[in-house]
């Protein structure tokens, strides 16, 4: 028997809770939006076309405010998020040549999520632990005082941890 | 009773602060007899020295720095339990001196007064500390009175552009309306700044009541914190600090009895530099991209859902209970003749003690950077300090004598700005600099305006071209050019600034320019397309350590013969040069 229904309704359950709490107020858009993120990772299309019929804000609408704003993903984010931080301090400190050995270790570009969905690299403006320059926060978790080789060797590390996990 | 504080402001966190905070927690459980008491604060200023542990014996205090689980645990032992302080991880006591005094020594703490000292997350601490006494005085006096006494203190907007507080809370004031809003602008996007964090982490209680005050001077019920959703460490404890105030009554309906009613919310970012811009702020608020307007009509006319509004940065509100509390003309104390009281910074780059200093304005940026920040980190002598991140300038060390105030900045092509300090060294190339600032602006660029969009774009290219060693000699006025073009034209704030960086560097460092321009050579040995990393054959023994290093395989060799770089293959890290115990490796 189809569980097509079942499915939807799974898939939509996250929806439903936030939009419960909402209370017809249009300017809440971006609550929403991140509320859907932080349920879901990123913005399904799916999800946003029904936020479109629920709040009578048109989908281009919508999606104007998502790609304007850089905390919106449209497309679904690795298991580990890497955030490299490129701010001011950290420049002056070598960044960009911790951001060449992430790419390198990685084998992808900055944006990116490696094939096997394992990992996503973004650079952020500024994560404001400046006197721990150069930083990158893997999981939430900060790393300070980076090298080449300290970069690399945190992505080492958690692709140890996976495989020793599987 | 022993009191242990951690400091827990995101520095402290990301340096460990909360592994040392379960550390000694356990410790505590299996020693119940050194009946001591933990407790955890926000940023204590010295980042450089996180995570941080203060003990507090009755008043007699001591300032650990380094403390991580290790420490923690020898500190525990001999000062705890022993009763004997751990000389060797002391940065500050008030029984005794230490080699790091003078970074507090030329301090002058009103902002940051309870940052650090009191725990965020409880408010007693804060009232124990004078917070809403500020508020008490305000609600005593008719709100014209308390605008008066703000314009009289000479505050000036601490986001950067140093507009006078009273006079914009005037103007809101005289507007006619049955809703207004305050606001306030936590979106603290500078890269290279915390300030802004450091205190809604620290003391969220001083942002609430500096907006109350504000709030019943210009007449608005309701107020509005539009703070970055990067922040969530300062976006929890404004949220527990708010829920405390209401239960205690500092918000809600009929103030400590005066009739006045005000409510707060907070409202997050969604990651978008130009809502620093108040147009574009209150556009975010209204759930819209966020893009700025033309003025007029001005906020205080027309701002928030189309309502008059009031904008201020997180520290300037921060200043307004001080002010009510201890009176305008004592805050006239402090600072220059222009621009009264104090300014907070945050130093980083490439200097020995960063963290979160709070100065009287014209203070000198030589006494900020030597005095207080201990001066070079790398021991290389200092070049250029970075003030006003993105939308400010390189100011060269021989200017170092320049007081910091909004004018004297400005005269030098920086500008004051939010209070970011990004101390740089003789390995910073200044092209480089400009060339990633105007990357940031560019990419931040909302895209209204033509002269923001295609004019920081069209300069991010000539920039890039120079620091490849590809640049002509006309990119320079060029650059001129389209900078001028850009600052007249852009329609905000962001535009209009973008130029500064390479206004800044083209004024004090052209040779660099021209060096990278005409010699296709990096001064500074930054820029990578201009730069190979060579092996002296007379220094090398032949030890392989580089080769093994090497991440990218660049470097072949026999064992006890000079071995080279491919430069093909050579992504330029540095990690050769690091590892190299011969000083064989060098940058041409």
């Amino acid at each position: 028997m189809c569980d097509c229904a079942e499915n939807e309704k799974k898939r939509f359950a996250a929806f439903e809770e936030i939009m419960a709490g909402w209370d017809g107020d249009k300017s809440l858009l971006i609550p929403l939006l991140q509320e859907i993120q932080g349920a879901y990772g990123y913005l399904p299309e799916d999800v946003i076309v029904r936020l479109s019929e629920r709040t009578g804000i048109f989908v281009p609408e919508i999606l104007g405010v998502a790609t304007f704003y850089s905390q919106f993903r449209l497309t679904p984010i690795g298991r580990h998020s890497i955030k490299l931080c490129y701010g001011t301090a950290c420049h002056v400190n070598g960044a960009e040549t911790i951001g060449g050995a992430l790419c390198d270790e990685l084998g992808i570009e900055i944006g990116e999520t490696t094939a096997d969905g394992a990992f996503t690299l973004e650079t952020v403006a500024c994560l404001g632990c400046c006197s721990l320059a150069p930083v990158m926060m893997v999981d939430g978790e900060a790393h300070g005082r980076l090298t080449p080789a300290k970069a690399r060797e945190v992505i080492k590390e958690i692709r140890e941890k996976e495989a020793a996990a599987q | 009773m022993m009191k242990l504080m951690i400091g827990l402001g995101s520095c402290g966190i990301a340096s460990g602060g909360l592994k040392t905070q379960a550390r000694l927690r356990e410790l505590m459980s299996a020693h119940p007899e050194a009946e001591a008491q933990l407790g955890s604060t926000g940023c204590m200023g010295m980042c450089y020295a996180e995570p941080m542990l203060e003990i507090d014996e009755d008043g007699r205090k001591t300032v650990y720095g380094h403390v991580d689980e290790a420490a923690a645990e020898e500190i525990f032992r001999s000062h705890v339990l022993g009763g004997v302080p751990a000389d060797k991880y002391i940065v500050k006591a008030d029984w005794r001196e230490t080699e790091e005094d003078s970074f507090f020594a030329k301090q002058t703490r009103i902002v940051l007064a309870r940052c650090g000292v009191i725990d965020p997350e409880s408010i007693d601490e804060a009232i124990e500390h004078e917070a809403y006494k500020g508020l008490a005085v305000a609600l005593k006096m008719k709100p014209e009175e308390v605008i008066e006494e703000v314009l009289k203190s000479g505050l000036r907007g601490r986001g950067g552009a140093g507009f006078p507080t009273g006079l914009k809370w005037k103007f809101a004031r005289a507007s006619v309306a049955d809703q207004k809003y305050i606001i306030c602008n936590a979106d603290e996007g500078d890269p290279g700044a915390f300030m802004d964090r450091s205190v809604l982490e620290g003391d969220p209680h001083s942002v609430i009541e500096g907006m109350l005050i504000g709030g019943y001077a210009i007449g608005a019920s309701e107020g509005v914190v539009y703070a970055r959703a990067e922040y969530p460490v300062a976006i929890k404890r404004l949220k527990i600090a708010i829920k405390e105030a209401e239960e205690r009554g500092f918000i809600g309906k009929n103030i400590m009895g005066s009739g006045f009613d005000f409510h707060l919310r907070i409202k997050q970012g969604a990651g978008a530099f130009v809502c620093g811009e108040e147009t574009a702020l209150m556009h975010s608020i209204e759930g819209k991209r966020g893009m700025p307007s033309m003025r007029p009509p001005f906020p205080a006319q027309k701002g928030l859902f189309g309502k008059p509004s009031n904008i201020n940065n997180v520290e300037t509100f921060a200043n307004i209970g001080w002010i009510l509390r201890n009176g305008a003309d004592e805050f006239m104390k402090y600072g220059t003749e222009k621009s009264h009281g104090t300014k907070v910074f945050a130093l980083a780059g490439k200097i020995r003690h960063g963290g979160l200093v709070e100065v009287p304005i014209g203070m000198t940026i030589r006494e900020v950077i030597y005095d207080i920040g201990g001066g070079s980190a790398s021991g290389k002598p200092i070049k250029a300090v970075q003030l006003g991140g993105p939308s400010g300038g390189c100011i060269p060390e021989a200017m170092f004598d320049t007081p910091i105030d909004y004018e004297t900045i400005s005269a030098t092509g920086a500008i004051m700005g939010s209070g970011g300090m990004v101390v740089m060294d003789e390995d910073n190339c200044m092209v480089d600099i400009a060339r990633f600032f105007l990357n940031f602006t560019q990419d931040e660029s909302c895209g209204k305006c033509t002269f923001c969009r295609i004019g920081t774009k069209r300069m991010l290219e000539i920039l890039e071209r120079i620091t490849k060693g590809k640049g002509v000699p006309e990119d320079i006025e060029k650059l001129e050019v389209l900078a001028d073009q850009v600052h007249r034209n852009a329609l905000c704030g962001l535009g209009q600034t973008a130029p500064n960086p390479v206004l800044t560097t083209l004024r004090y460092y052209r040779n660099e320019y021209e060096a990278h321009i005409n010699e296709h050579r990096c001064p500074a040995k930054q820029c990578k397309a201009l730069i190979e990393y060579r092996i002296d054959p007379e220094k090398c023994r032949g030890c392989s350590l580089c080769s093994k290093k090497c991440p990218v395989g660049a470097i072949s060799g026999e064992m006890k013969h000079p071995f080279v770089i491919d430069p093909a293959r050579c992504t330029k890290c540095g990690t050769c040069m690091a590892t190299c115990r011969f000083g064989a490796i060098s940058v041409e």
